[in-house]
């Protein structure tokens, strides 16, 4: 019997192949740009797990000198004072234009690090730990190295992040050129009982809790959270198909359903063999959606690399491996999602009765409803102010954020409703008359794929007035920073210092560029010393500032800080930042520094060599007429036989930084996109599902003089208003969306505020984008309506039905 | 001649003739029952003069407008114009009001006439029901908005499919009064298609259709 | 396992030889690294400083000691060198590891800590004069050899002991030249048993006043032990007749090595070749998952000796990344006394 039931009801899918094949696209979309948004987000904490994991940040106290580097006996001292501490040396090392990070650690006194016993199977610690020693690094960074004829042999290994090399410190104090250094001491767990306090050994010496350490986890969750929004807003405008093609289907097997029962086939039974077909739809649907997210993520995950790597400096592989949880996960969402969008469907059948007539679709039954979800929506959005007013943040923000949609969504149909309604009222002849009334009866069906198309289109605008901002800001700021016409590189002090005597008579001024790397309580902070030269007077840009902030700094009583210093350590013009144990200066002004993730200060450069002594001159920024720049730039690569590299003229930097900023904003366009296209979907699956009542609607009208033609452009025009309803709708939800990302999130997340511009040409495109999608989405429908037989139209009249 | 039909046959694809040379005519003012068994192709001879579908051969005119000749839109404007029909079922537009129904067809025709409109609705009983939806009043009630509808507009002709159908006996003849009365004060034809002989009792003439030929 | 577990497992390895077979490519010669000859000339106080030439050594001090409470008490002070390469450098390029052991054995609990360095930094290294030996914040150090401070300090323990030298230092096997198998593996070792002990030792809820006795060994080598032996079981008991014994047998799979060094009180010494001291366990303890012989006979017929060696308690196991048991002992039979018994390859 249970063969019989399950013949009858797999035969309506063999005559309406079509509409399998969206219900599986429905759930296979859903699922696959979840679980796409899941595996870039679980590679990305694997990435970060891993780097964390190697170079134990989060986890132990450090131990810093403000001014740079420890020396080695401050180290030999805490040890014999009891202090349980490991050294570690840090730095960047240059190889073929391409900047690594070198991690030097005691491999005898620093905690166990996975690599390095991933490495030590294979190999002799004695190698490790005496020249030439051994380098620790991924295979793609391994076949670099190994084509270095100049340094130690390198062991592969899958536990380190991209662009580090582990090695011993001995090795690493040879290959960053710093012997005797240290740039910071993990302080271990089991400390002895007693130790003299660090202020009697070394008072030069900062503790640094891992809370105050940056934390690549924590800085990038916002990202995170964008992203998740996005997957979670994709997989919601996909159940919106499922929905729509599950209703659709079951309403055309109400029919074959009756006779069932009238066989004698119980409800109950029924029930379950459906719940078992949309289980098997569902798990088609899912895995097909897993394949299609992975091969999405891998397509996305170069980019979100390069976006996380450029943001944060949060070192992320692009390559994707398959990870059974996010796996699992999509699996599980494809199911549950199935079922929750299949639930109204199957409630509906399950207490359908035994001799109902054909379904008069109750059209405005949901007029109750519609004004039940109005005040759930007005209920979230007053939720997302009070969860913003109250408890602020981040949290707060996505709050926000996340009232502001979902009420937003849950107030479309009545505000269409009211719009329609005012919009009948004022129609004059009929058929306008009809059209509006007409689409007032299919809001219902309709309002579902509304909401999706809502949510993308507010998100589209949201977001692509988030990015244009950012980029419009971005590249003014550029502008503003980037003003000298050459940078240059140096290959030693010593060399920087006669290239600035040769170049000194013929450019108008040489600015060196010197930094150090500070601990601040905010994390790591860059100090960087400048001389006086009108150029920084002249361009950069300051944010908040005192009436004499450049005299203050040149004169080395100030200090100026870049916004992310500032938001994060809340230091604004007046306040002081202390730059080590003997140094702290007032902050005459703020700067922004957008796309870097640390803080960072300047000082004059007479304060630099105060704070920090010694620190390198290799690199220089040089003004001088533009149109002199590629020839000095040439003259000066072969004269003192500088790598291309090494000097670099404005434009190329400029170019660069842009390309950069782009590609940190492809995976959000593309997830754009993606989500606009499948709201389309939504609404082509929704107006086939209201296909089958459309045809009482249409009749009529038909019989009283409307041929078909006219009713086909009726109802493409039906699609469109709607459509463009609802994106007059989303272009404020989308604006209020920007300045929430922009105003809130950004200075979350971000630690700088952009300035919001609006982007009228962007609306008009997304708007006839819009509509080019209400109108594809309808033109299935319509068409349908044109190839019509008449006596299609007619069966509605008889008694046949 | 208000309606000729000269010859008429019509087959749907696939099936065999439903009308085979059929002629028939219908002059101003006249009504005319049109009965048959269930399938012997009187509803689709009732479609082709409403010219809701098209015939294989011979021709039908209508107010000396003939059908053959007209395309899609052309069918639709005699639709709009000429004639005014009663189905048996689904003959309103459940998205507007009876008022709005009632009006529809004479707004779409150019004709309204509210006077007259307000008329007919008091004389079918529909004057309480103005602001209610189709699907919030009865059965009868539903067919007396069609029979307003159609009325409103004056039309010439009325062709009527079953509009008694669906109703039981009492709300079958009290509409079927309405309509007769109306159809004779307003000197329109009508053209009824009904399996009911008593129903065509009531009119001047009756065709019987058998086997998709008039007997 | 990490580096430096192997790194440790390294460097007992050539002494203890329980993890010979896993390296047999560092068995046998001594690449590059100095041997231990016969008839070598010791030069003090130099040689109680570190010999990098050589691949193993170690100051390993062991004392019984008494509390003010009438209590026995038991402290362990080991610094091993280990040399990836044949000397010493500056910097973190140094090839010297050390490797720092301390215990305090109670007749309740049994503490420990290990420390770890390289040399060339200054965080580990012995100096002969002034004699100092340190890793981290540990100590032994002093004006001399024959007077010492000792310092050191676990997690929840710690000891601070002053220790002086009551008798002349004593050399093992032919004049310092300990044979240690059958094959001819030998290292240099020499000791001080004679030193008496006061200090107060430190434990989690009391500190403790107390008075005892040491003994120092010292010894290094480049050679590790024969393939086929496993492990070592070795005693360093006083009697109260005030003459001591140095014992130990190395367990091999075809056969065991036994050595010993009978100590008078004056300070004079006679070895005693392979088999003439028998070492036979009466009665195993579970310690640490393993079964280790807390009871054992000694027997050195030539000085009618035959007594009873019983662990204070069984549990001395030193959980470091190589581990050993090393404890306090009690001596009863035909001599009385107190000593210290180590036992590794279990």
């Amino acid at each position: 019997m249970t063969a019989a039931i399950i013949q009858a009801l797999t035969s309506h899918w063999r005559s309406h192949w079509l509409q399998l094949a969206t219900l599986l696209i429905g759930i296979a979309l859903a699922t696959g740009l979840w679980s796409a948004v899941q595996a870039i987000n679980a590679e990305a904490r694997a990435s970060y797990a891993r780097a964390n994991a190697q170079l134990a940040l989060g986890q132990f106290d450090e131990l810093r000198d403000p001014s740079g580097a420890i020396p080695l006996t401050h180290y030999a001292d805490l040890r014999r004072a009891g202090w349980q501490v490991a050294a570690v040396l840090e730095g960047p090392y240059r190889i073929q234009g391409r900047t690594l990070r070198v991690l030097g650690v005691d491999m005898v006194a620093y905690p166990a690090l996975p690599a390095i016993t991933e490495a030590e199977a294979e190999t002799d610690p004695a190698d490790i730990l005496t020249a030439p020693g051994r380098l620790l690094a991924s295979a793609e960074l391994a076949t670099l190295l190994q084509a270095q004829a100049d340094l130690p042999p390198v062991l592969i290994t899958t536990e380190l992040p991209p662009d580090v090399i582990l090695t011993d410190i001995g090795v690493a104090e040879t290959l960053l050129d710093a012997p005797g250094q240290i740039s910071r001491l993990v302080v271990l767990p089991n400390q002895p009982r007693s130790v003299p306090p660090l202020s009697e050994i070394a008072p030069d010496l900062e503790r640094i809790s891992p809370a105050s350490q940056v934390d690549t986890a924590q800085l990038t969750d916002s990202f995170h959270l964008n992203l998740t929004a996005f997957g979670m807003l994709s997989f919601a405008v996909g159940l919106f198909i499922v929905n729509g093609t599950v209703g659709l289907a079951f309403a055309q097997r109400r029919g074959m359903i009756r006779t069932l029962r009238a066989l004698g086939v119980s409800m109950r039974r029924l029930v379950w063999l459906i719940l078992a077909e949309l289980t098997l739809l569902a798990l088609i649907g899912g895995i097909i959606g897993l394949i299609l997210g992975f091969f999405l993520a891998g397509a996305l995950l170069p980019d979100v690399a390069a976006t996380l790597r450029g943001l944060y400096g949060a070192p992320v592989t692009g390559q994707l491996t398959l990870q059974p949880a996010w796996a699992l996960a999509g699996l599980g969402m494809a199911l549950g999602g199935t079922l929750i969008a299949s639930a109204q469907a199957l409630w509906r059948l399950s207490r359908m009765p035994l001799l109902a007539g054909p379904s008069v679709q109750a059209w405005r039954g949901s007029g109750q409803g519609q004004r039940l979800a109005a005040y759930c929506g007005l209920a979230l959005l007053v939720f997302g102010g009070l969860a913003y007013t109250t408890v602020g943040g981040l949290l707060g923000g996505f709050a926000l954020l996340a009232g502001l949609l979902t009420g937003a969504a849950l107030l479309l149909p009545l505000c269409l409703s009211i719009a329609l309604n005012l919009c009948a009222r004022r129609a004059r002849g009929p058929v306008t008359q009809w059209v509006w009334a007409d689409m007032r009866a299919q809001l219902p069906g309709l309002s579902l794929a509304l909401m999706a198309l809502l949510l993308a289109l507010a998100a589209n605008i949201g977001v692509g007035t988030m990015v244009s901002s950012f980029r419009l800001t971005f590249v003014g700021w550029l502008d503003q920073r980037l003003t000298s016409e050459l940078y240059l590189t140096a290959e030693s002090d010593q060399q920087g210092r006669e290239i600035t005597q040769w170049l000194e008579p013929q450019v108008t001024a040489i600015l060196p560029i010197r930094n150090v790397e500070l601990a601040h309580e905010t994390g790591p902070l860059f100090l960087y010393g400048v001389v006086d030269d009108p150029t920084y007077r002249q361009y950069w840009p300051l944010i908040a500032r005192t009436d004499d902030s450049w005299d203050q700094v040149m004169s080395g009583d100030a200090v100026l800080i870049n916004e992310q210093l500032a938001r994060r350590a809340d230091l604004w013009p007046g306040d002081v930042l202390r730059l080590g144990p003997n140094h702290q200066l007032p902050v005459a002004g703020v700067y922004s520094d957008y796309g870097n993730p640390t803080g960072q200060a300047i000082v004059s450069m007479m304060q630099l060599d105060l704070i920090a002594p010694g620190q390198e001159a290799r690199r220089f920024g040089i003004r001088l007429d533009p149109n002199r720049a590629t020839e000095l730039a040439q003259t000066l690569r072969e004269r003192f036989g500088l790598a291309p590299q090494a000097v670099v003229q404005q434009a190329a930097m400029k170019a660069q930084s842009r390309a950069i900023f782009e590609k940190t904003f492809v995976v959000t366009s593309a997830l754009n996109v993606l989500t606009l296209g499948v709201a389309g979907f939504a609404i082509l699956t929704s107006l086939l599902t209201l296909w089958t009542q459309r045809l009482p609607q249409i009749a009529p009208v038909w019989a009283l003089g409307l041929d078909r033609a006219q009713l086909a452009r009726l109802e493409l025009s039906r699609s469109a208003i709607l459509a463009a309803m609802t994106a007059c709708l989303a272009l404020p939800l989308g604006l209020i969306l920007a300045w929430v990302l922009l105003a809130v999130i950004n200075v979350e997340a971000f630690g700088w505020r952009l300035p919001m511009y609006v982007f009228p040409w962007d609306w008009l495109v997304l708007f006839l984008l819009t509509l080019v999608a209400a109108l594809a989405a309808a033109a299935l429908p319509a068409l349908r309506l044109l190839r019509l037989p008449p006596a299609d139209l007619l069966r509605v009249f008889a008694n046949e039905r | 001649m208000l309606l000729s039909i000269e010859h008429v046959h019509k087959t749907y694809p696939g099936g065999r003739p439903v009308l085979q040379d059929v002629s028939l005519s219908l002059d101003h003012g006249q009504t005319l029952a049109l009965t048959g068994e269930s399938g012997s192709g009187k509803s689709t001879l009732l479609n082709l003069s409403a010219a809701l579908d098209h015939f294989d051969a011979g021709e039908i005119t209508l107010d000396g407008i003939a059908l053959s000749g007209l395309d899609d839109s052309g069918r639709a404007g005699l639709r709009r114009k000429h004639v005014s029909l009663v189905f048996q079922q689904f003959n309103l537009i459940p998205s507007l009001t009876v008022a709005q129904n009632l009006s529809f067809h004479a707004r779409l025709a150019g004709c309204h006439d509210p006077d007259w409109e307000a008329h007919l609705a008091d004389r079918l009983g529909l004057s309480d029901l103005l602001s209610r939806f189709p699907e919030r009043v009865s059965g009868g009630q539903q067919q007396r908005v069609a029979i307003g509808r159609a009325m409103a507009v004056r039309p010439k002709l009325l062709l009527a499919d079953e509009p008694t159908g669906n109703l039981d006996e009492t709300a079958s003849a009290a509409v079927l009064d309405l309509m007769l009365s109306l159809v004779t004060e307003s000197g329109t034809a009508l053209l009824l298609v009904t399996h009911s002989q008593d129903i065509a009792g009531q009119l001047d003439r009756r065709v019987h259709l058998a086997g998709g030929r008039i007997q | 396992m990490n580096v430096k577990a192997l790194l440790i497992a390294l460097l007992l390895l050539f002494p203890f030889g329980a993890l010979a077979q896993g390296y047999a490519g560092l068995g046998g010669s001594a690449e590059g690294f100095e041997t231990p000859q016969r008839d070598y000339t010791f030069d003090f106080p130099a040689d109680h400083g570190p010999h990098p030439a050589y691949r193993i050594e170690w100051w390993y001090l062991t004392a019984n000691l008494k509390g003010e409470d009438g209590k026995d008490y038991g402290i362990q002070w080991t610094l091993f060198r280990s040399a990836l390469k044949p000397f010493e450098t500056e910097g973190w390029q140094s090839p010297q590891i050390w490797m720092g052991h301390a215990a305090v054995t109670t007749p309740e609990r049994h503490f420990f800590a290990e420390r770890l360095s390289r040399g060339g930094v200054g965080q580990a290294g012995v100096v002969a004069e002034p004699f100092a030996a340190w890793i981290d914040e540990w100590r032994m150090s002093g004006p001399d050899f024959d007077t010492l401070s000792l310092t050191a300090h676990g997690l929840d323990f710690g000891y601070d002991l002053a220790l002086n030298a009551q008798g002349p230092l004593v050399f093992h096997g032919d004049a310092g030249y300990s044979v240690k198998s059958a094959d001819g593996q030998a290292s240099y070792y020499y000791s001080q048993p004679f030193y008496a002990v006061e200090g107060t030792l430190h434990l989690p809820d009391r500190d403790v006043t107390v008075t005892g006795q040491a003994w120092l060994d010292r010894e290094w080598s480049s050679q590790p032990l024969a393939e086929d032996q496993s492990g070592w079981d070795w005693f360093s008991l006083s009697f109260d007749t005030g003459e001591k014994l140095m014992g130990f047998r190395l367990r091999g799979d075809r056969q065991d090595y036994t050595a010993a060094t009978w100590i008078n009180a004056d300070g004079s010494t006679r070895a005693l070749p392979d088999g003439s001291a028998s070492f036979t366990p009466l009665e195993t303890a579970p310690v640490a998952g393993r079964d280790v012989p807390i009871r054992w006979n000694v027997a050195l017929p030539e000085y009618d000796l035959d007594v009873e060696v019983e662990a204070l308690i069984p549990d001395a196991w030193m959980g470091t990344r190589f581990e050993y048991w090393e404890g306090p002992v009690t001596v009863s039979g035909s001599h009385a006394g107190r000593g210290y018994l180590e036992m590794t390859g279990y």
